[in-house]
């Protein structure tokens, strides 16, 4: 693991992502620095979730170069080329970033606490008892103790999602993803969640969030970034962009979503 | 007599708007219908009883034989065997369908497609005469020298017929039951499962497989169902399973009728047994679906938990 702290968390130069024919990503520049927290605004087909989803390989980048933390994603550059990485590598990159999903997709057939243990226990073979206790106190730290052993099914959707942080964060991991954290829940449900992601804000963890809850990003983003139609449109401050923003399209998407 | 809840007088009064006298309407079509089925009935019963060529003594006699209820044993070990070698190989099978190797997607494609495509009874035939298509079995380099050599006659006995014919078979169709219980589990759980550095084998093994259960099990149990009957076909093979045993026996007395009766009625009975088992398994799914509740090996985990006897739960996330 690089601890050079120059090295930004993530490095995107010229991000370029295809489906088919169709392009989505034409050219992505950001970086994020160690304890920063990005969100990434844009509207709907933007290519928000599909750039977050290159960051831990669940896509792969048609053209650009992308790091974590200093190192390629999904390639090892070796004399001038990239060679692909193997699955069990691509995992172990995997595992040092937790990522949260719109629709949480917690296991259904374990138990909060069985979600959070599986892959400590499973991928970093770590002890039991060891795991055991980090989960619990996690489940605590996400207002979640007293559900340590109900099943998703009979979880409300922000406890389903507040279990879902603590699973990804279980791997004690250098970076967190959010994609749309609370877009899938009632809208009495939504501040529970972002209560316990301002509080890993805080904590100095580096989040990129995909989200719209503007007041998120005013109360603990340090940077706001905003896409459309595969470019990076305008990025900053959060007062920069959300309060003061330069481009058209980015005031125009502002005064819909508020 | 005391008026219950379930008394007929104390039902609620009759439904007419004004509490009037109603009348019912009559069923004359209904009425002929039950004379027709009981007189029907009573005729069946009547041939059954008086016709001697049921041979009842006779079934009797050979119910409970040796002959026959070894053969009855024979039965469910080959259903048994054929079902878990199906079971193994349609996992196998599945998983090789779903993969993004070409070939490998291919080979269980084809696998598929001819042991859907050909009778099991002609399959079974196959496996009995197969010494006449390789009379020797060897195992060596390809194309090059062999280091052992077994004849074909002493490796595959009518049991390994039979319990090849049956599983090789069953694999096909199990596939299919396997590979559409992958394909029912939500791709957002694969994913997150990548992401949490989880990899292939883990991800189908403690994420995928335990969720594809709820569909996979149940047409399982309806395999198991026919497959019971279908061993029967393995009679052709000289294997003593219940049918053959039947036969053995009336080859020599000449009782055909009773003793075929003999060997349907142990049929009819082990299927019922399976129906009633089946019923139990589709109402269990049927109902942890509309929960999303626990899968059958951590609610058997619970229950065992519960007993006080100790069970890894968290083995499940081993
Ligand atoms: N797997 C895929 N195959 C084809 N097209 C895709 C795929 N994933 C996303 N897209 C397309 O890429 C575009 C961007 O999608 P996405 O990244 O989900 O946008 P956003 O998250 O900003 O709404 C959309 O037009 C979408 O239809
Ligand atoms: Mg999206």
């Amino acid at each position: 693991m690089t601890a050079d702290t120059r090295v930004p968390m993530v490095r995107a130069e010229d991000i370029r992502k295809s489906f088919g024919h169709l392009e989505v990503l034409k050219g992505i520049n950001l970086e994020v620095q160690r304890g920063e927290v990005m969100t990434l605004l844009g509207p709907s087909g933007s290519g928000k979730t599909t750039f977050i989803r290159l960051i831990n390989h669940l896509e792969t980048i048609t053209a650009g170069r992308l790091t974590v933390d200093g190192q390629l994603v999904g390639y090892r550059e070796h004399q001038d080329r990239l060679h692909e990485l193997r699955e069990s590598e691509v995992a172990g990159m995997r595992a040092e970033i937790g990522m949260v999903f719109q629709r949480f997709n917690l296991f259904p057939h374990m138990t909060a606490l069985q979600n959070i243990m599986a892959a400590p226990i499973g991928v970093r073979r770590e002890p039991k008892g060891v795991v055991r206790e980090r989960a619990l106190s996690l489940l605590e730290r996400v207002g979640m103790s007293d559900k340590s052993g109900a099943y998703p099914g009979a979880l409300s959707g922000g406890q389903q999602q507040r279990v879902a942080i603590a699973r990804a964060l279980a791997m004690q991991p250098k970076l967190m993803l959010f994609d749309e954290p609370t877009s899938a829940l009632d809208p009495e449900l939504v501040g529970e969640v972002l209560d316990v992601m301002k509080d890993l804000a805080r904590s100095g963890m580096t989040m990129i969030v995909v989200t719209h809850e503007m007041g998120f990003a005013k109360e603990v983003a340090d940077s706001v970034v905003f896409m459309d139609d595969g470019v990076v449109v305008e990025a900053g401050s959060p007062d920069a962009v959300l309060v003061d923003p330069q481009h058209q399209r980015t005031r125009d998407f502002i005064s819909k979503v508020l | 007599m005391p008026a219950t809840a379930r008394d007929e007088h104390a039902v609620a009064p009759t439904p007419g708007a004004h509490a009037q006298p109603v009348v019912k309407l009559r069923h004359p079509i209904r009425w002929a219908s039950y004379v027709i089925i009981a007189v029907l009935a009573a005729m069946f019963v009547n041939t059954i009883l008086t016709n001697p060529n049921y041979g009842w003594d006779v079934v009797g006699e050979y119910f409970t034989s040796v002959r026959i209820l070894d053969g009855l044993l024979k039965t469910l070990q080959l259903t048994a065997i054929a079902m878990v070698l199906g079971i193994v190989l349609g996992v196998g099978l599945a998983v090789m369908r779903l993969s993004s190797n070409p070939a490998v997607s291919g080979v269980s494609w084809l696998y598929i497609w001819f042991f859907r495509g050909t009778p099991i009874f002609v399959q079974l035939l196959f496996w009995g005469y197969i010494s006449a298509l390789y009379p020797v079995i060897s195992l060596g380099i390809p194309f090059g020298p062999s280091f052992v050599e077994f004849d074909t006659n002493v490796l595959i006995t009518p049991v390994m017929a039979a319990i090849l014919g049956l599983g090789l078979n069953e694999g096909a169709y199990m596939a299919e039951i396997v590979r559409a219980g992958i394909l029912s589990v939500d791709k957002g759980q694969t994913e997150a499962a990548q992401a949490l550095g989880m990899k292939r084998g883990r991800i189908l093994r403690q994420i995928v497989l335990p969720q594809a259960m709820r569909v996979i099990i149940p047409p399982t149990g309806n395999n198991t169902i026919s497959m019971l009957k279908t061993t029967s076909l393995v009679s052709v093979l000289a294997f003593p399973e219940l049918l053959y045993a039947a036969q053995l026996i009336y080859s020599d007395n000449f009782e055909t009728i009773p003793l075929l009766i003999t060997a349907s009625i142990w049929y009819i009975i082990v299927t019922s047994v399976l129906t009633v088992g089946q019923y139990y398994i589709e109402r269990h799914y049927s109902r942890s679906e509309r929960l999303a509740g626990p899968g059958v090996l951590s609610r058997i985990a619970e229950l065992q938990r519960r007993r006080g006897v100790t069970v890894d739960t968290e083995g499940e996330a081993r």
